[in-house]
């Protein structure tokens, strides 16, 4: 039965967290926009699918606009601001009608969230759907805890794992908590925390293509320490670190997986291989 | 100081390449950033004090002009002579001449980064001066005719094997066999040599690390003493500062020096913090005869106002050098100027210009440690990004790259046609990737397959399994 109560109008800023107990309360669900984020979408789809089934487990309806493509930051961190807002501007369109935007990135969400009301702020006449937009966008383990409060869901994953803490996730979204929470009651799995694992893995977008040698000093720190740690599993909230950090690990010819933690947390691990790992039987 | 900022891919290179150089960043790593940890965990209201001094530099830089004339009214008052100097050359030749006035022969130096910025040695050294400097580090790379590497630990990138080559390369006087290997030895060695510089100066020429309006005073903070020596023994003291370096009241510089010294190494102050008033009273004990300050803008108050003004709030403590990963990989010397590091690669191409420089912002992942532990929070990510936009806006940046981003915006501002590439992209790359799931070398991507490997995508994209998926459902 639809509500008729005007209090189950979508008022996304009203404040993280009401606006789900109002919704509950009136049984109507919240319509999630997934930000797939261009290397989830191109790279590892496993890991949109997982988001999709924790937000769906959160009792979301989940969308997936297919007029999104990237969120800009490549073009927006190499300084081409009028290439970023051509991006930029079909985000703004595609998730208009959505009551979150939820990406299993802190990189991409963060950009959207912090940069994209830097970005535009010659532009005026957009500053209210950039400032809508930039509210209702979150980091998907920050959603989950932070907006949603989602309690652990208890599982078995036994492994001793660590974690990278993304910097953008970390420093722009304060993503720090949320993920090592939701895997907290995931029986068998350690998390062993690493001393650099708030240090930046070198990726850094087009960085770690133009700077190479500087980026792979920096992701051997990282390597250094996850080697040091014991640790047979990297979890991360970016696909970016992730890869930079799983194909400097092969290169080296260390047996660490690594994943994306949302992956894990949705109890989908099994359904692709690590990344840059095959399930080809040779 | 000749630029060397747009060789920076290559001076990267080499440092990465160069042990000494690598064991020294090795162990530097390990030292301030945990001592300044520890000292911000002693005390609750850091994060207050830094909103504190920010507001005391934004309130200072908003009215420069007022606080830069009281403070010359100040040192004028008090005996002192004050000099504006719009660039380095009229810094240089008013230092010069200074110091002809004075006669002087043996000039001191104490550790100042404007010295650095003006080239001051140089210059003094080319006009037959013999400058000196006397803070154990500058001491050390002068004799190595080096660059600071570091803006509060200049040496910092020398191993001290490399520092005994150098003493005994240039104390000659001394018997070659001495023993050279205890720091302590080293220590005592250059004591002994500048303390006979101390006594015949001249002229001492300090930095300032504040100058106070409201007292015409000048702060040092040093944790040798050796400014104290270069400012009260000769006959002269030339302070050189810069513009932004003043604050309004005592009470102000108290803030900051809380700040300054937690941020830097750790200390609570340093251990020596020197408040110095115009030159020596009837009744003083000490003291020079003659008191002069250099006021050097060098491009800092065309930064006022625009983008780059909140980086004027900068009080170089060096805690972004500190923690910046960047840093931590390369060392001072790769970004080929005076001042490295995140403050550098915002500082540098504003001082002497984006042409030559822009590599400097480019080489950082934008990783945000540095804002994070800058006491007067200054967003130096922004900037960084800033510049790039100037940068791009100008035409700036590796040709491949700028076609790239355009040809990346056009495919990306059409779903369509976006979908129809990625899809067939990585289609391929799947099928040449299933076998082994990840690439080990890939045409075109050298640029990360030269370290990594590249890990190969699933084969479809999760738009195309999504709308198939979603097909099915209903």
């Amino acid at each position: 039965m639809p509500c008729a109560s005007d209090t189950c109008r979508h008022r996304p800023l009203i404040q993280p967290g009401v606006q789900v107990i109002l919704n509950r309360m009136h049984d109507e669900q919240l319509t999630v926009g997934l930000f797939v984020t261009c290397l989830v979408d191109l790279m590892r789809p496993s890991v949109g699918f997982a988001a999709v089934k924790l937000l769906e487990n959160a009792g979301c309806r989940v969308v997936v606009p297919a007029q999104q493509t990237c969120c800009g930051q490549p073009a927006f961190n190499s300084g081409a601001s009028v290439e970023a807002k051509t991006v930029a501007r079909q985000v703004i369109e595609a998730f208009r009608d959505v009551d979150y935007v939820v990406a299993p990135s802190g990189s991409c969400a963060g950009m959207i969230k912090t940069h994209y009301p830097e970005l535009f702020a010659d532009e005026p006449a957009r500053a209210a759907a950039v400032a809508a937009l930039a509210a209702k966008t979150y980091e998907l383990t920050s959603f989950l805890v932070d907006v949603l409060r989602q309690k652990p869901a208890a599982g078995t994953y036994p492994v001793a794992a660590t974690y990278h803490d993304s910097c953008s996730g970390l420093r722009e979204l304060g993503v720090k908590a949320q993920p090592r929470y939701l895997l907290s009651k995931l029986e068998g799995l350690s998390l062993t925390e690493i001393p650099s694992a708030e240090t930046c893995c070198g990726f850094g977008g087009l960085f770690c293509v133009k700077y190479t040698d500087i980026s792979a000093k920096m992701v051997d720190a990282k390597v250094d320490d996850i080697a040091a740690s014991g640790a047979k599993l990297v979890l991360g909230g970016d696909m970016g670190c992730l890869m930079n950090i799983a194909g400097r690990l092969q290169r080296r010819g260390l047996a660490v997986e690594v994943r994306h933690v949302a992956e894990v947390l949705a109890g989908s691990a099994d359904d692709a291989p690590a990344i840059g790992e095959s399930d080809v039987r040779p | 100081m000749q630029s060397k900022a747009h060789t920076f891919t290559a001076n990267a290179r080499a440092a990465l390449a160069d042990e000494p150089l690598q064991a020294a960043l090795a162990r530097f790593q390990g030292g301030f950033p945990v001592k300044r940890r520890a000292a911000i965990d002693r005390l609750p209201e850091f994060d207050a004090l830094r909103d504190a001094g920010k507001a005391i530099k934004d309130a200072t830089l908003a009215n420069l002009d007022i606080y830069l004339e009281q403070f010359e009214a100040k040192v004028i008052a008090a005996g002192g002579h004050v000099h504006w100097c719009e660039d380095a050359d009229a810094a240089r030749q008013t230092v010069i001449d200074l110091c002809r006035e004075a006669g002087a022969k043996t000039i001191t130096k104490a550790k100042s980064m404007i010295g650095e910025e003006i080239a001051i040695n140089e210059a003094l050294a080319a006009a037959g001066f013999t400058p000196i400097e006397t803070d154990l580090g500058e001491y050390i790379i002068q004799l190595r005719d080096e660059a600071p590497s570091h803006i509060i630990v200049p040496a910092v990138h020398l191993s001290k094997e490399q520092v005994a080559e150098s003493f005994r390369a240039h104390h000659r006087d001394l018997p070659a066999e001495r023993p050279l290997s205890e720091p302590q030895a080293m220590l005592d060695e250059a004591r002994a040599i500048l303390r006979q510089a101390f006594l015949t100066a001249d002229v001492g020429i300090t930095g300032a690390n504040m100058l106070i309006a409201e007292t015409g005073s000048t702060v040092l903070v040093t944790n040798e003493g050796n400014a104290d020596l270069t400012q009260t023994l000769p006959r002269m003291q030339i302070v050189i500062a810069s513009i932004e370096k003043v604050v309004p009241t005592l009470e102000d510089a108290a803030t900051v020096l809380r700040l300054l010294a937690r941020s830097a190494t750790g200390q609570e102050l340093s251990v020596y913090t020197t408040f110095t008033t115009g030159p020596k009273r009837g009744d003083d004990l000490d003291g020079p005869a003659a008191f002069h300050v250099i006021l050097l803008d060098n491009g800092r108050s065309r930064m006022l106002g625009g983008p780059f003004a909140e980086m004027l709030r900068c009080i170089r403590c060096g805690a972004c050098l500190n923690h910046c990963p960047v840093y931590s990989a390369v060392g001072g010397h790769a970004y080929g100027w005076v001042y490295p590091g995140p403050m550098g690669s915002v500082l540098t191409p504003n001082l002497i210009g984006l042409a030559g420089t822009s590599d400097l912002p480019n080489a950082s992942t934008l990783c945000g440690r540095c804002e994070e532990v800058c006491p007067m929070r200054i967003p130096l990510p922004r900037m960084l990004r800033q510049l790039r936009q100037d940068a791009f806006a100008s035409g700036g940046g590796p040709k491949p790259m700028r076609a790239g981003l355009a040809a990346w915006a056009f495919v990306a501002g059409r779903p369509w046609l976006y979908r129809l590439a990625t899809g067939l992209g990585v289609r391929i790359l799947g099928l040449l990737g299933r076998r082994h799931g990840r690439f080990r070398r890939l045409p075109g991507a050298s640029g990360w397959t030269a370290v990594r490997d590249l890990p190969a995508p699933a084969g479809r994209t999760f738009q195309a399994l999504w709308t198939e998926r979603n097909g099915a459902r209903r």
